[in-house]
């Protein structure tokens, strides 16, 4: 009977993850009217799909999460980059130009800011908790920028798979903390009009930390931030092994 | 037709993902440079350009893309629980910190951004 069961799901993955996110969501959406805070229902249901794979973790070993128990294997196809930026694109529809073209300079200028801030912020601590060669503390810089920003710039400058393996959990303790705090700060930080959203997409950067704060928050934001969260990782990509490390290896002589 | 929708954003999608590439390529970056963003951009775009012309897309096209965008939301939460978050609190204190003070420090920095950026637009209309 079990047997069948976990077939069946296993061989309508993505059908079976429908269901199952399905579920998280109505159970997120009706404790979140329970508590009377209507509008945290996304972000409770992000908070309880980062719960489940950190339980799914645990048990597996792996590093896919709920993905990697065969059972919820379609979630890895669902909530994969493939889908994601398929609906990501299409939140775009709608979107004013002249709200683009207001927030064109900010957006820029938040890219270019946020990735450096990012990477000069990671570079120190790494330097302050003893890290002394100028490779480790650009990647551990570099995985402050996202979690794939890390590992490209760790490989590009011959880093050890150690390093490279904390620059990686730097991006995604990043990713997964913006998701967490957004919604909470974002009336502080003034995330309620395009142009703030995105500013705050080009200062974070990390796409799926920014789509998910934006869609807890205010999901007619998710377009803005995003917008600029797309070129953050290429930017990084570009600016850390490069610029950033040479000014890395100057500094350290 | 809704299926229209949904064929207009995946032809956006590979169109923007496309550009992304080759500018990756100038660059000398391997991967994508902003293919999702100019794939929005082209969205955007060409619906601005047909509201404007006076011929929106149909009601069953915005309906396909409609769709999209309501499934947006589940296909986060379907994200966040493929996650790696035993390696985000595995990482040891570097990781913490790096990736913790980045993202508290970026986010704070928000509003100074969004002001400065705002006031010397203001400047240059005046």
């Amino acid at each position: 009977m079990i047997d069948i069961i976990v077939k069946i799901f296993t061989k309508n993955g993505l059908v079976a993850a429908f269901l199952l996110i399905a579920i998280i969501m109505m159970v997120s959406y009706a404790f979140a009217e329970f508590i009377k805070q209507k509008r945290m229902g996304s972000a409770i249901a992000i908070v309880v799909g980062l719960a489940l794979a950190f339980v799914a973790g645990k048990i597996t070993g792996g590093s896919k999460g709920l993905a990697d128990i065969s059972l919820f294997s379609g979630v890895g196809l669902m909530g994969g980059a493939m889908l994601r930026d398929y609906a990501i694109i299409s939140t775009a529809y709608g979107v004013k130009f002249e709200n683009l073209k207001k927030a064109g300079i900010p957006g820029v200028v938040s890219l270019f800011f946020g990735v450096t801030f990012s990477f000069v912020v990671g570079g120190l601590i790494a330097f302050a908790l003893g890290y002394k060669d100028p490779v480790d503390i650009a990647t551990i810089g570099a995985g402050a920028v996202t979690f794939i920003v890390g590992p490209v710039t760790g490989t590009a400058l011959g880093a050890s798979s150690e390093v490279i393996a904390l620059s990686i959990a730097a991006g995604v303790v990043k990713s997964v903390l913006t998701m967490i705090i957004t919604p909470f700060v974002a009336k502080r930080i003034g995330l309620d009009n395009p142009t703030s959203a995105m500013v705050y997409g080009g200062m974070i950067g990390t796409t799926s930390g920014v789509a998910g704060g934006l869609a807890a928050t205010d999901p007619k934001l998710v377009p803005y931030g995003a917008m600029t969260a797309t070129f953050y990782t290429g930017l990084g990509s570009l600016l850390c092994p490069s610029i950033g490390f040479v000014i890395v290896r100057a500094l350290l002589g | 037709m809704e299926i229209f929708g949904l064929g207009i954003v995946a032809g956006c999608m590979f169109i923007g993902v496309i550009i992304g590439n080759l500018l990756g390529q100038v660059l000398g970056v391997n991967g994508d440079v902003g293919g999702v963003g100019f794939a929005m951009l082209l969205l955007v775009v060409l619906s601005n350009y047909r509201t404007s012309k006076g011929k929106p897309l149909s009601e069953k096209t915005e309906k396909g893309i409609l769709l999209l965008s309501a499934l947006y939301i589940p296909i986060v939460v379907a994200m966040s629980s493929i996650q790696n978050v035993v390696a985000a609190f595995s990482g040891g204190a570097v990781a913490f910190l790096a990736g913790g003070v980045a993202t508290v420090g970026a986010i704070s920095l928000v509003p100074v951004i969004s002001k400065l950026t705002a006031g010397s637009e203001k400047k240059k209309a005046a």
